[in-house]
């Protein structure tokens, strides 16, 4: 089992895979990062992948286009994410019971429209749908282990890599970022700054729905070539925890979805040796929680020690009042 | 509204060179639930001077400014800048229209630097990539401050500024923006006497710069230190405007309450009893690992008031928290009448004799939606008296006692079963005090007890603490007004930086002027002096 394992880390093909598995997760926690700095939690990320993936492969099968596809896979992405914003910023719904609520009607509803168009509730292979493009880097390519690894990757893939800059330019560089940021974290403060919390909230909706989009598409028309039903798989989902292990920051969600895609490539081999399936298939999203869970208890506990330290080295400073 | 034109026309004809800024004609404003909050407001600010509105809590002061700041919509009138109606729609406009508004709890974001602060919403950028420009906000804010001789570190993050920066910060943040009329609300409140002082001196800089200001507050001796004129508001209405110089302070205070003020608290004298509070090195260190707490150590004794003195935010909270349960300590000890209740849950705390008028009445001291009877009776419902063994509520018997507090405590309400949320802030700190003044608590530890609270409730809270002394209560006063807390305590202790840097047994023997030197951190007693507070 440890000689089958390490076997599987050392090959480039096992890497190949978790770049491939990672990508989707980082760019719906890219997502749920934006989202979560603006001070609102985007719970539909699920269900924007879902209709994505859905919505991509049937326009790529009715044009016989892939991007075109994309476009509208990514187009309705964000119309969820719209239409969560309307729930929750226009008519002052509680935003995860919104989300929750998008989420089960993507589920039905994929499936629903899956089967009107193609008499099947299960997958889209009857479609002729379209996949996007692999990209093979020159260069890169011919460097021996590396080059089988980061070459060849489906092109979302490498779209995600940039997304991490643009999400952290986004944050950091520009003006919407502090603004994003103060949003978040002192609503007041920003309206009596005179800026529009709702505006804002909506701006990293549709970021987070572009971003979701781009990974439901993937799912659908790269890391598979088919539409599934409950393809997305819960990433939406976990995508809010990651953004918790990730700190909140563009550069932490690759860390976060890293453990994801690591998880997630390996059971794919440990099923080929046939352990269960079902079981094996879990590990990403328990890992990712545990990440959560153990991310947390750290903070907490380095914040208690740093208050202790804190306390200590005040009170040794100064020779105090009282009867100790 | 006749008296105001003629002390305005009077005004114009001795410096005609001021003219009339801001002001609203027949201003209303009715909110939702029926509230009459302004009854046709006509208020006018003059350009160049320092204007104050005083008026008791929920006199409409807060409404009236709220509109000037376009928070909140006028039901009727209007409101004119230099003689031309203005639209405020949204804080936005009014900035737009030159309007700056300081608020008691700072819009700050905490982890965003100074600049940050300063710039954002309007935010500098770089001539070629568009992006957020660091080095520039920094500039601007060095620029600002100099030139409004307002010290801010540009640099720093906003939770590690002192408060009195953060408040400069906010009046740059504010004249950024282009404003012209600065509107403050209560902006002492925060402040210790030296800082007061030198935001007056800042404040009048500002004036002799052109610059309006409205100044909120409800001293009445810092109206009459700072402004030119004044105007009083009570029960949604205008009452009067004034020259400052043309009245006294006993003027305004009846046009406020419209009756005669009495400022001074009778106190009986009497010989404290024996200890029944031993708090011993007491230590907390907060979320943001702030120390709040080192080593904190005193003793409460029967028939005593000891008052805690020191500027908001250097450990009063913490303390009466620990003490009440609500947070947990670090280290140290508890003890009433020699029983360790040390990070004890509310409920063994309470039952060791221990009542607690919360500092803050809306999230602690009640439960806003709940009724009056039902905020009365939180702490006693289960009792025999209530309730029988079957665990059904005595519903004749609870409203029995309630209507008796109620006419005793003096709240002024149509039934006990209305909502403690209807309230005003004097009458909610009265359902707090009946409740907790009839707990059968050996000791009370009273937090800002009159913070926000009308004059005339001031003065009938203030009578009922001496009762409660006079009754051989232990008393812990804690009170950011320092003129209540030195009437009210026979002792005191000054805070600062969470430790007792000060005991003085007697307070009538100390000046504000002195106390403030030790609130600031400027004077230390001896540790003898201070160890004199355990009375051992």
């Amino acid at each position: 089992m440890i000689n089958f394992i390490l076997g599987v880390v050392t090959s480039a093909n096992y890497w190949f895979i978790v770049l491939r598995s990672t990508a989707p997760i980082l760019l719906v926690t890219l997502g749920a990062v934006i989202t979560a700095q603006a001070g609102i939690m985007n719970m539909a990320l699920e269900g924007s992948m879902l209709w994505a993936a859905l919505v991509g492969v049937i326009a790529s099968s009715a044009t016989g286009n892939a991007w075109i596809g994309l476009l509208a896979g990514v187009g309705v992405s964000v119309l969820v994410a719209l239409v969560l914003g309307f729930f929750a910023l226009k008519l002052d719904a509680n935003a995860v019971l919104s989300g929750v609520a998008l989420n089960l009607v993507a589920t039905g509803g994929t499936v629903f429209v899956l089967f009107s168009l193609t008499g099947d509730k299960g997958i889209s292979s009857s479609l002729p749908s379209k996949v996007l493009p692999a990209l093979t880097i020159p260069l890169v390519k011919d460097i021996p282990w590396i080059g089988k690894v980061i070459s060849g990757q489906n092109i979302i893939v490498y779209i995600a890599a940039l997304s991490v800059v643009f999400v952290d330019f986004i944050l950091r560089r520009f003006t919407i970022g502090r603004r994003i940021r103060a949003t978040g974290e002192n609503i007041e403060a920003a309206k009596a700054a005179g800026i529009d919390p709702v505006r804002i909230k909506f701006f990293a909706l549709i970021v987070s729905g572009v971003l979701a989009g781009l990974a439901g598409c993937f799912l659908s028309m790269g890391y598979t070539s088919n539409f599934t039903s409950g393809i997305a798989a819960g990433r939406g989902y976990v995508a809010n925890a990651a953004q918790v292990v990730a700190g909140g920051t563009a550069v932490g969600s690759i860390f976060a979805a890293m453990l994801f895609g690591l998880m997630d490539a390996m059971a794919t081999y440990l099923q080929n040796i046939g352990l269960m399936p079902e079981l094996i298939q879990a590990l990403p999203y328990a890992v990712t929680i545990l990440g959560f869970v153990v991310v947390t208890f750290v903070r907490d506990r380095r914040e208690a020690e740093r208050k202790r330290r804190l306390f200590a080295s005040s009170t040794m400073k100064k020779e105090n009042v009282g009867g100790m | 509204m006749e008296r105001l034109s003629e002390t305005d026309s009077l005004f114009f004809h001795r410096s005609d060179a001021l003219q009339t800024l801001i002001r609203t004609e027949k201003l209303s404003k009715i909110y939702p639930n029926g509230t009459f909050a302004n009854k046709s407001v006509d208020f006018s600010v003059l350009e160049g001077e320092i204007h104050g509105l005083v008026g008791e809590n929920g006199a409409g002061k807060t409404t009236l400014m709220k509109m000037l700041y376009g928070e909140e919509q006028p039901s009727a009138g209007r409101i004119l800048i230099d003689e031309k109606p203005v639209s405020l729609a949204s804080e936005f406009a009014a900035i737009k229209a030159g309007i700056g508004m300081v608020h008691q709890h700072f819009m700050l974001v905490p982890s965003l630097t100074a600049a940050e602060n300063l710039v954002l919403g309007k935010e500098p950028k770089r001539a070629r990539t568009r992006t957020f420009d660091v080095e520039a906000a920094a500039r601007i804010t060095e620029e600002l401050s100099a030139r409004y001789n307002l010290p801010v570190i540009a640099r720093a993050r906003v939770a590690d500024l002192s408060v009195s920066m953060r408040q400069k910060l906010e009046i740059l943040k504010a004249l950024y923006r282009g404003a012209r009329i600065l509107i403050l609300d209560e902006p002492t409140a925060v402040l210790t006497p030296q800082e007061t002082e030198e935001l007056f001196v800042e404040l009048k800089a500002l004036k002799q710069q052109g610059k309006t200001i409205i100044f909120i507050s409800h001293k009445l001796k810092e109206i009459f230190q700072l402004c030119d004129r004044v105007t009083v508001m009570r029960d949604g209405r205008l009452i009067a405007s004034h020259r400052v110089a043309d009245v006294d302070i006993h003027q305004i205070s009846n046009e406020m309450v419209g009756r005669e003020v009495r400022f001074e608290i009778t106190r009986p004298s009497m010989a404290p009893g024996e200890r029944v509070l031993d708090v011993r090195g007491l230590a907390f260190v907060d979320d943001f690992a702030i120390p709040k707490l080192k080593n904190v150590s005193f003793s409460l004794r029967k028939n005593e008031i000891l008052g805690v003195v020191g500027v908001d935010g250097n450990g009063q909270s913490e303390l009466v928290e620990i003490i009440t349960g609500t947070q947990k300590a670090l280290a140290g000890t508890v003890r009433v009448h020699g029983v360790d209740i040390t990070n004890r849950p509310p409920s063994v705390i309470r039952r060791s004799g221990i009542a607690h008028i919360a500092e803050d009445r809306m999230t602690v001291g009640t439960a806003l939606p709940a009724s009056i009877e039902q905020n009365l009776l939180a702490d006693r419902y289960w009792s025999r008296q209530f309730s029988t063994k079957g665990g059904f509520l005595k519903r004749r018997e609870m409203s029995a006692y309630s209507g008796t507090l109620v006419r005793e405590y003096d709240i002024r309400c149509n039934s006990a079963h209305q909502p403690v949320a209807s309230l005003s802030g004097g009458n909610m700190q009265k359902v707090v005090i009946a409740r907790e003044f009839t707990a059968n608590a050996s000791i009370l530890i009273i937090a800002q007890p009159t913070r926000g609270v009308d004059i005339g409730a001031i003065e009938y809270i203030h009578s009922k603490i001496m009762e409660m002394r006079s009754a051989g209560k232990a008393i812990l006063l804690v009170s950011s007004d320092l003129q209540e807390v030195m009437g009210l305590s026979d002792s005191l202790v000054v805070m600062h930086q969470g430790e007792i840097v000060a005991y003085f047994p007697d307070a009538s023997r100390v000046t504000d002027k002195e106390l403030g030197l030790y609130m600031l951190g400027l004077k230390r007693q001896s540790e003898d002096e201070i160890r004199k507070v355990l009375h051992e």
